[in-house]
């Protein structure tokens, strides 16, 4: 018998796939891909737009990772650590192509520094830099309104993205077809929890009514979809949950609990602007 | 908190290069479907997989310490059971 046969996890090292996106990425996210600017794309847009989504993935990837060691069992801990894993990928390919499309959006460093222009971009811009939307910057609150957020935000996100494979840069389109996957994950994990929750206990659905309220407002503010409400409608009706009565919120400028978290998370960087991690 | 109510799953991976699914460890979940994703999500985090079993751990039947003995040790001095006398052709793969 052959030892690999054994052993699920035989193999494993047998090239560089256990790099996330090839060896060569773990310094350059975009290494080997061509990243210049396609005729007709505005270069300053491109990077506006690459801020905007890879903004949002970075912020709900750390508010996720707030739940590592907290969450309710070890599974739900390691579910929730690995969403937030993919989307640090996402926002780590979308900030460098931002950087690449429009070096002038990189936050000016102190001479000798190697902080790469992700890494920039992430830990020494301001709070009013930061393009997220307010949903992903909310505070966490309970399992159930993280349930309720994840859903919401990776059906939009899902339902962009595959429209984002007709987009005209090339490194937008590798970024979407990677991420359709993820994404497509994200929103069933969530979706499966969230009728879990609904059927549960009167508690678990009193829990995810409040979180669920909580969220809701905030599902357009970047733009109403309807492939990605259809979907949501499903999940709602197969759980037996009625929408809840809230009117939508519009994007106004970041609450301060963005500045809270940024503050966290940027800390340890802002102190060793030359540092090497 | 605790996850005591929710029954335990024994987890099946069958690896990329692997024949079989094996067995990787177990963990709690609320139900069938929710265990597949558990599974996914605590064993397969390294590319290990491409197919997973999940199995309530209550189902398996499986024998008893107390038993080696009887069931084990009979096989024990019939070595004529193994297929070493015979040469196996090269291209006969996964023997």
């Amino acid at each position: 018998m052959n030892d690999d046969h054994d052993s699920a996890y035989a193999g494993l090292l047998v090239d560089d796939a256990h790099w996330a996106f090839g060896e060569a990425a773990h310094d350059d996210p975009l290494a080997g891909m061509d990243t210049s600017i396609p005729a007709g794309v505005d270069a300053t847009e491109l990077a506006s737009y690459c801020l905007e989504l890879g903004d949002d993935a970075l912020v709900l990837a750390h508010r996720l990772s707030e739940w590592c060691g907290r969450a309710p069992d070890l599974e739900e801990d390691i579910a929730l650590s690995n969403i937030a894993l993919d989307l640090l990928g996402q926002a780590r390919l979308l900030l460098t192509r931002a950087a690449t499309a429009d070096p002038s959006v990189v936050p000016p460093l102190p001479d000798g520094s190697p902080v790469p222009p992700e890494d920039a971009l992430a830990f020494f811009r301001d709070d009013h830099q930061f393009r997220n939307t307010n949903l992903v910057e909310l505070p966490n609150g309970d399992f159930a309104e993280t349930i309720c957020r994840v859903l919401v935000w990776a059906t939009y996100r899902l339902a962009l993205f595959e429209r984002l494979a007709a987009h005209p840069d090339g490194v937008v389109r590798a970024v979407a077809a990677k991420g359709v996957k993820e994404l497509a994950y994200h929103r069933d994990f969530a979706a499966q929890w969230f009728v879990t929750l609904a059927r549960g206990t009167e508690e678990s659905r009193r829990r995810l009514h409040t979180g669920l309220a909580q969220v809701w407002g905030y599902r357009h503010q970047r733009g109403e979809d309807a492939v990605a409400e259809a979907v949501l409608a499903e999940v709602l009706a197969a759980a037996g949950v009625a929408a809840p009565d809230v009117g939508p919120v519009a994007t106004s400028s970041h609450t301060e609990h963005l500045s809270r978290m940024l503050a966290e998370m940027q800390v340890v960087a802002r102190a060793h602007p030359r540092g090497r991690w | 908190m605790t996850n005591s109510d929710w029954p335990l799953y024994e987890v099946f991976v069958r690896s990329k290069r692997g024949l079989n699914h094996v067995h990787v460890g177990s963990l709690h979940a609320p139900d069938d479907a929710m265990a597949l994703r558990h599974a996914r999500d605590v064993y397969t985090r390294r590319s290990e997989g491409v197919s997973i079993w999940v199995v309530r751990s209550d189902t398996i039947t499986a024998s008893s310490p107390g038993e080696k003995d009887p069931l084990f040790a009979p096989s024990g001095d019939k070595v004529y059971r193994h297929p070493t006398f015979y040469d196996i052709p090269d291209n006969v793969p996964h023997m």
